[in-house]
């Protein structure tokens, strides 16, 4: 309470009507929420899509052939009561498809990063309009999991594991009527186990409040959700109902017993609010990660609080001068590179265009001036070689008075004269 | 997305057969245009609940500001207005007090309770506004304090690791008093209305409407609202930020007829016709302060409290704080480098 005293009304305020005014201008400025389907080609996304929110959310069947994973994104607004609901459907497109999925999670993750960097980007403008900026953030995933009845592949393993730390993940079973009653708590079981021993983080339906948390122990007991969805409607009875038609029987999208869309709409709808508490928690942890790798820091040298506009401004100037002086690099070695190819191919021209004949003209020459060169070298050591017997002989007769003649002065020239034939 | 040609025929036996939606909550239906019904109740409209839950848990900040001379009724205005002794009353200057030579500011905080809604109510008074000899720029100080507290949130927000939820002491809201002369205004209500109205959500009040009769009243109401015009002073609620038409018509009303609220305060009970009510006693009858025939006091309070009180911490947070961080962060030699003050310099209610 930071030091404030708690007082006792003596009358009605009034101040109790004050989560009501905020209700109203909630109402008024509307809701959005945003959406991200993962899964393989084919495995129901967008039947599950329209089966939750009761509105056609068809794609045009998309091709096995893509070379790498896309994003598309369809938005449509929902209205029930006087709630207005901006609802936000990104889908995968070719995920799964590729022969080498080692990168299929990067265009994900970009994505999702980008939804954030989008709304960094506005928050820090100078002159910004949060109130009326249309929030693109994913609030939920929803990871769809081949109903094989096995376990989970190492795709889906990689790409959570990749996404736990950016986005709320809720898996679920797709196309959850080819797997058997007997064979889904087995399925479930291991999916689960499988989760949590590579460390990936899921959503878990909060349960600190009393009046949830009993429904949502239990329904964190259910996952991953194994759903069924359907475009098409069946009539039973006199109703019409979503369901898919076997010659075996029909699977009703809304029934419990048969599959549990039910249970994920409910649990989506109810905890709409915590989903997206938490993207702004996530969305928290991106920011600081950004703004630490611009060299943002809380304290500046000298303990002193920094201008977070200054350090990117200082960071942007920084990053233009270093760009330009790069920018000059290049296009002088460019220049040089260019001279350089000019001259060596300018010689090779000549080189080529000159006729045989003169070209062993101008060799003959060419060796003609070298022996010339080298008889000049032979001379002046020759002259060496003189000036030096002449200068030995005189120290010797020197040598010669005071001591004994040694017969080093014959082997000695007998070594220059290896000298100067090697010359 | 609509539904297919395939759909169409059934959709009305669909709708028939179909739950009724859920009971609507008591806020009213806004008409919308949309080109997608819903077949089928989603559960969406559970958002409200869970808002309502969300906002009732974490609780409610409000900070009130009071300006005017002493001896206007401020503190006990505010009393009445939040029913408990949120306000010390100063009992007069005596000799052994001193006027203060400056405004000063003093800010006090108390947390209140009702109906499962927890509020921080901070009430920000300004004595010695008005009582010098020589008033010139006697709103700085004032001005001051409320820039002082949009850079606080400013440097909170700009933390790289910031908080949840950041604590909010900006203005949300200042009654500003007006004598009661039943001439005009004077030119330190003028001054300092158009510099602040500026900065801070000003609602102008007539204090100690008690003095003066109802054609008095009318007529002083009206030479206000109209030198304010003439001014240039746009006080709360402001034409340029209602929102819709709906806000508008409402706005209108209370722009053109019911402000400035002409108020009296009391935290006195009386007998009257077999009810407790607040009043003041006088030889000559006992004014009810929540009678609207006496005064305008319930009227103000619902203003202020039940209706806009939402509206006046959203104005401020999305348009008056939202201009100064747009020049703190443009100009940054066009402010003053601003020295916060800490927690020891403002005074709590222990």
């Amino acid at each position: 309470n930071d030091g404030c005293r708690t007082l006792s009304l003596s009358a009605h305020v009034g101040f109790d009507s004050l989560p009501d005014q905020l209700v109203r201008k909630s109402i008024k400025h509307g809701f959005c929420f945003n959406i991200l389907c993962i899964g393989e080609t084919g495995i129901g996304k967008s039947a599950l899509m329209s089966s939750l929110f009761n509105t056609n959310f068809e794609d045009s069947p998309s091709t096995h052939f893509l070379s790498s994973v896309r994003l598309r994104a369809q938005t449509c607004e929902l209205q029930e009561s006087n709630v207005l609901l901006k609802l936000t459907i990104v889908k995968t497109v070719g995920f799964g498809d590729q022969m080498n999925k080692a990168d299929s999670y990067q265009p994900i993750v970009d994505y999702i990063d980008a939804q954030f960097e989008a709304y960094l980007e506005e928050e820090l403008k100078v002159i910004r309009s949060l109130f009326s900026y249309h929030d693109t953030r994913i609030h939920v995933c929803l990871y769809f999991i081949s109903p094989t009845g096995r376990s989970l592949k190492t795709i889906d393993l990689l790409t959570m594991r990749s996404l736990d730390s950016k986005v709320n993940i809720i898996p679920i079973i797709g196309k959850a009527d080819s797997i058997s009653k007997t064979e889904l708590p087995e399925f479930k079981k291991k999916i689960m186990s499988e989760l949590i021993s590579n460390g990936i983080q899921i959503y878990q339906f909060p349960t600190d409040d009393e009046t949830v948390s009993e429904i949502n122990t239990i329904t964190n007991g259910h996952l991953p959700f194994a759903v069924v969805g359907s475009m098409e409607k069946v009539k039973i009875g006199n109703k019409m109902v979503r369901a898919r038609q076997y010659p075996w029987g029909i699977v009703k999208v809304e029934n419990e017993s048969h599959c549990d869309t039910v249970k994920l709409r409910r649990m989506l709808c109810t905890n709409m609010e915590d989903l997206r508490e938490k993207t702004c928690a996530y969305y928290e942890l991106y920011r600081r990660c950004r703004l630490e790798k611009l060299g943002c820091r809380d304290i500046g040298p000298e303990n002193k609080p920094v201008s977070l506009q200054e350090v990117i401004e200082a960071k942007r100037l920084e990053f233009f001068l270093e760009m330009e002086r790069k920018e000059e690099e290049i296009k002088q070695r460019f220049v040089q590179r260019v001279n350089e190819n000019a001259a060596m191919l300018e010689e090779a021209e000549q080189q080529a265009s000159m006729p045989i004949l003169t070209k062993f003209d101008h060799l003959m020459r060419m060796h003609q001036a070298e022996e010339l060169k080298l008889e000049e070298k032979k001379k002046i050591l020759e002259d060496e070689i003189a000036e030096f017997i002449e200068k030995k002989a005189v120290t010797e007769f020197i040598q010669s008075q005071v001591s004994v003649s040694t017969p080093v002065v014959s082997l000695k020239t007998q070594g220059l004269q290896k000298v100067s034939a090697d010359a | 997305p609509r539904a297919g040609p395939v759909e169409s025929k059934n959709e009305a036996a669909m709708s028939e057969l179909v739950p009724e939606p859920r009971q609507k909550p008591v806020v009213p239906m806004k008409p919308v245009g949309i080109n997608t019904s819903l077949l089928g109740y989603i559960g969406i409209d559970t958002i409200i609940e869970q808002m309502r839950k969300k906002t009732m848990k974490t609780g409610f900040d409000f900070n009130i500001m009071v300006v005017g001379q002493s001896g206007l009724g401020k503190s006990t205005l505010v009393n009445t207005l939040f029913k408990s002794q949120v306000s010390r009353k100063s009992s007069g200057w005596n000799r052994e007090e001193k006027i203060p030579k400056t405004v000063e500011i003093k800010a006090i905080g108390h947390v209140i309770e009702e109906g499962g809604v927890k509020m921080k109510l901070t009430v920000i008074d300004t004595p010695g506004f008005g009582d010098q000899i020589n008033n010139e720029n006697c709103w700085e100080p004032i001005e001051k304090y409320i820039n002082e507290q949009y850079e606080k949130f400013l440097k909170e927000e700009v933390n790289i690791a910031r908080k949840k939820r950041i604590p909010d002491t900006r203005v949300h809201c200042c009654l500003y008093f007006i004598s009661p002369t039943g001439h005009s205004l004077r030119p330190l209500d003028l001054e300092f209305m158009k510099h602040l109205s500026k900065v801070v959500n000003i609602i102008p009040v007539i204090a100690k409407a008690d003095t003066m009769t109802l054609e008095e009243k009318t007529e002083f109401k009206q030479r206000v609202r109209k030198e304010l015009e003439v001014n240039g002073i746009e006080f709360y609620p402001q034409k340029e930020f209602d929102e819709d038409l709906e806000d508008k018509t409402e706005n209108d009303k209370i722009r053109q007829e019911s402000m400035p609220f002409a108020v009296v305060g009391s935290d006195k009970e009386y007998q009257v016709n077999g009810k407790r009510v607040l009043g003041r006693k006088t030889p000559w009858g006992i004014i009810e302060v929540e009678n609207l025939n006496h005064c305008e006091f319930a009227l103000l309070r619902d203003f202020v409290i039940r209706t806009h009180l939402q509206d006046l911490k959203e104005v401020t947070h999305n348009i008056h704080y939202e201009t100064y961080r747009a020049k703190r962060l443009n100009d940054n030699g066009g402010l003053p480098p601003m020295t916060v003050e800490t927690e020891e310099n403002h005074e709590s209610n222990l």
